[in-house]
């Protein structure tokens, strides 16, 4: 809807207050009471109680102390803390840099082959790892990554004998290799989003650029990544959260090892919280994660939104 | 999307959600009931399950069947208890103890490492049973690990707080098919002469040592600690885990062990891959003769002898020294009984039975393979002396004459272990630390968790 529309609506209102008054209104209310009352008590009370306990250094069981922020001091200080941060920011190149890259590249090749019984086959195998629980294909992962996994075998029967390890025991490179799991996961999801995205537009747009000469590059960048902001940026959201907010795969992977090298935030929570007992600190470390969450996924939806001006 | 919210409305969704809020108010723990200390209540007779149906609660761990094979042959016995028992990886029961314990206590719990659990009062005293079963006059070093001083330290002595259902011990197993490759005829006596079999055995193409040290489970700990005993006496490493007062890792003769360790990993005696390596492919590993050594207890002598029958050998780590002194980490299989449990002296009646009833020690000894709790005369089943099962007993009597039994290292604190042993192990192992910088690390983080409770 236009801006236009939106507030020439606004202006038929009546007055909030005749509103509540108004019986029809709060039948209105009854209707969202349900969904409001499991929103509050499920997300914004768990958010206010971490916030709370974050303030406080607390076993999870005795007294808790007031402590102020000193927890939050203790996120951006405590290296192995903080270190567990940079690997998150580190994982999103891997979780968001290359699924919405390589999907775009790949949502156009099959665009090109719509018609063809591969372009369904290539669609479904894409797809497939979205279907399949992280956890599996954690595990199915570590197989195939241990040194004894496809992964060698192959690097092998090539001739790269030489470069095979155990990519998830080594400390150059186990965070790309959990970085890769989450890559293959998230692959599909974007490839299907632009490919949903490349059918709305309109096919006189690039009949146009060909007549001007466009070549398939030109077409590509002139056409079909500026018609895809939207989903580009819904990508790029959803990935990056999935970088930023990461633990099925590193638990079941690598749990962190070796030597702190893949320990991420919400790994490093669980941990605080559940083995070292700090709840305190765990929950400040969440609402840190919480912000930074936040701070780098609006500004995404801004430049959406600016696309769309 | 243009904004439709108007300020208003979203004030009155405010007052709903922050009515939703109030329960947050209070400081966190201030309002759930703090469990009180449980003082020696002293328990006149010997108490029982009695003859009235009972069904007992337990939270036992996934993968190790003796506790199954000894309630279900303690219901055979006493056929008016039914177990109503919940299973969980260790890993779980560990991260879940505190709350399971204060929300919903088991009658019978398998239980990680105790101190904090005791130092919130979570755990029942078990002084008053002790005396009235008469634990107290078994050898005092099974319960050694188990008493704990007011507020949970230190360690190793004080009041009694939980029990083993065996009392489990860890050396070397070895492949005997190997090791008569590498002209290996007997265990080593001397540290050297461990040293030159893994030589010979790397020179062969076996892998010397087969360990596990991947994910959040630093199990080179387990050489670790064994050359800790070969260089110096148990007792300092005892006085570290149990937390007595300027305790440290960081001696002289520790980190002796710690550069020998080092000099293993830089020899390559271990996998190239151990850092990859968890526990499982550890063992699969071994059974499929895919090196010599393995640093492990014997929870898996039982399984050792079903899997390579005749072929597993055990051996405790040999002293520095010919004819020093042996020493091994051996730990009770830790049970206790939550302080508000409903059935604690039925429990307790069933902690004396594992260790008392004939039956019941063969049971652990069979499917446990590990030593029974219980008196020093009590009866002890009969094992074939070609079973690894055999040679892990037969350690066990030598350690109690040397008195070398430790706690592992592992339980000096409850995230010693996965926070600090583990990552800087696996350094050590990418030669990213030195073995002075591992201890001082170590030495650091401990100091910080113990201040940190």
């Amino acid at each position: 809807m236009t801006p236009r529309s939106a507030g020439a609506r606004t202006a038929h209102r009546r007055p909030v207050a005749t509103k509540l008054r108004d019986p029809r209104g709060l039948v209105g209310w009854l209707f969202v009471a349900p969904a409001l009352i499991f929103y509050a008590v499920f997300v914004l009370r768990p958010i206010t109680l971490t916030f709370q306990y974050s303030m406080y250094e607390w076993n999870g069981i005795g007294a808790s102390t007031w402590v102020g922020p000193a927890n939050y001091g203790k996120v951006f200080t405590d290296p192995d803390l903080f270190d567990s941060l940079i690997n998150a920011f580190k994982l999103i190149a891997f979780f968001s840099a290359i699924p919405v890259v390589l999907g775009l590249a790949i949502a156009a090749t099959i665009r090109r082959i719509a018609q063809s019984r591969l372009a369904l086959v290539a669609r479904t195998v894409l797809f497939l790892p979205q279907v399949i629980p992280l956890v599996a294909a954690g595990i199915a992962w570590s197989w195939l990554l241990a040194s004894t996994g496809v992964i060698n075998q192959l690097l092998s029967l090539i001739g790269l004998g030489g470069v095979t390890r155990a990519w998830l025991g080594d400390f150059d490179t186990a965070l790309p290799a959990v970085g890769m799991i989450g890559a293959w996961v998230l692959l599909g999801l974007c490839t299907l989003l632009l490919l949903a995205g490349m059918s709305k537009i309109d096919p006189a747009l690039y009949e146009a650029a060909r007549l001007d000469g466009a070549g398939a590059w030109r077409e590509f960048v002139s056409i079909t990544v500026p018609s895809l902001r939207q989903e580009i940026a819904v990508c790029v959201t959803v990935t990056v959260i999935a970088a930023l907010a990461s633990f099925d795969i590193i638990y079941i992977a690598t749990q962190g090892g070796p030597g702190n090298t893949t320990m991420v935030p919400g790994l490093q929570i669980f941990y605080l919280a559940f083995a070292e007992r700090e709840v305190g600190t765990a929950s400040a470390l969440a609402v840190v994660l919480m912000v930074l969450v936040i701070a780098c996924a609006l500004p995404i939806q801004w430049f959406a939104k600016d696309g769309n001006r | 999307m243009a904004r439709r919210v108007h300020p208003g409305r979203s004030g009155v969704a405010v007052v709903i959600a922050m009515g939703a809020l109030a329960a947050a108010c209070a400081a966190p723990g201030a309002n759930s009931p703090q469990p009180q200390a449980t003082g020696t209540s002293p328990v006149s007779a010997a108490p029982t399950c009695g003859s009235a149906p009972i069904t007992v609660s337990g939270y036992f761990e996934t993968g190790f069947p003796l506790p199954k094979a000894l309630t279900t042959e303690f219901t055979k016995q006493h056929p008016n208890v039914t177990w109503d028992v919940r299973e969980d990886q260790f890993a779980v029961i560990t991260q879940n103890a505190p709350r399971v314990l204060a929300d919903n206590p088991p009658d019978l719990m398998r239980l990680p490492q105790v101190s904090e659990l005791v130092k919130d009062n979570l755990l029942k005293n078990l002084d008053g049973y002790a005396q009235a079963f008469g634990w107290d006059k078994w050898p005092a070093s099974q319960l050694e690990q188990l008493r704990l001083g007011p507020g949970g330290r230190p360690r190793g002595e004080g009041s009694l707080y939980a029990l083993g259902l065996n009392f489990s011990m860890t050396g070397i197993f070895y492949n005997k098919k190997l090791a008569a490759q590498v002209g290996m005829t007997k265990p080593p006596a001397t540290l050297a002469e461990l040293d030159q079999v893994l030589g010979k055995a790397k020179s062969a193409g076996i892998t010397p040592i087969l360990q596990f040290n991947g994910g959040a489970t630093g199990g080179l700990a387990f050489p670790l600690q064994n050359l800790m005993a070969s260089y110096g006496p148990a007792g300092p490493i005892n006085d570290w885990i149990f937390q007595k007062p300027g305790a440290t890792i960081d001696t002289p003769s520790n980190l002796q062990a710690a550069q020998h360790l080092e000099k293993w990993t830089k020899a390559g005696y271990f996998q190239k891959d151990i850092n990859a390596v968890d526990y499982a492919t550890m063992m699969s590993r071994f059974i499929d003769g895919k090196g010599l050594f393995m640093f492990n207890g014997d929870w898996e002598s039982g399984n050792l002898d079903k899997q390579m029958p005749g072929n597993a050998g055990f051996s405790l780590m040999p002293p520095a020294q010919q004819g020093g002194k042996r020493a091994a980490m051996s730990a009770p299989l830790t049970f206790g009984i939550a302080a508000n449990a409903k059935n604690a002296d039925c429990a307790a009646f069933f902690l004396n039975w594992v260790a008392t009833d004939k039956r019941a020690r063969e049971i652990g000894v069979e499917i446990g393979g590990s030593r029974p709790m219980g008196p020093a005369d009590a009866y002890m089943p009969a094992v074939a002396s070609d079973k690894v099962t055999a040679s892990t007993l037969e350690a066990g009597a030598d350690i109690a004459g040397d008195n070398g039994a430790m706690d592992f290292i592992a339980n000096a604190t409850g995230a010693i272990y996965a926070k600090s042993w583990t990552p800087n192990l696996q350094k050590l192992v990418a030669g990213q630390l030195t073995a002075q910088e591992l201890l001082t690390k170590v030495q650091a983080d401990y100091t910080g968790q113990l201040e940190g409770n």
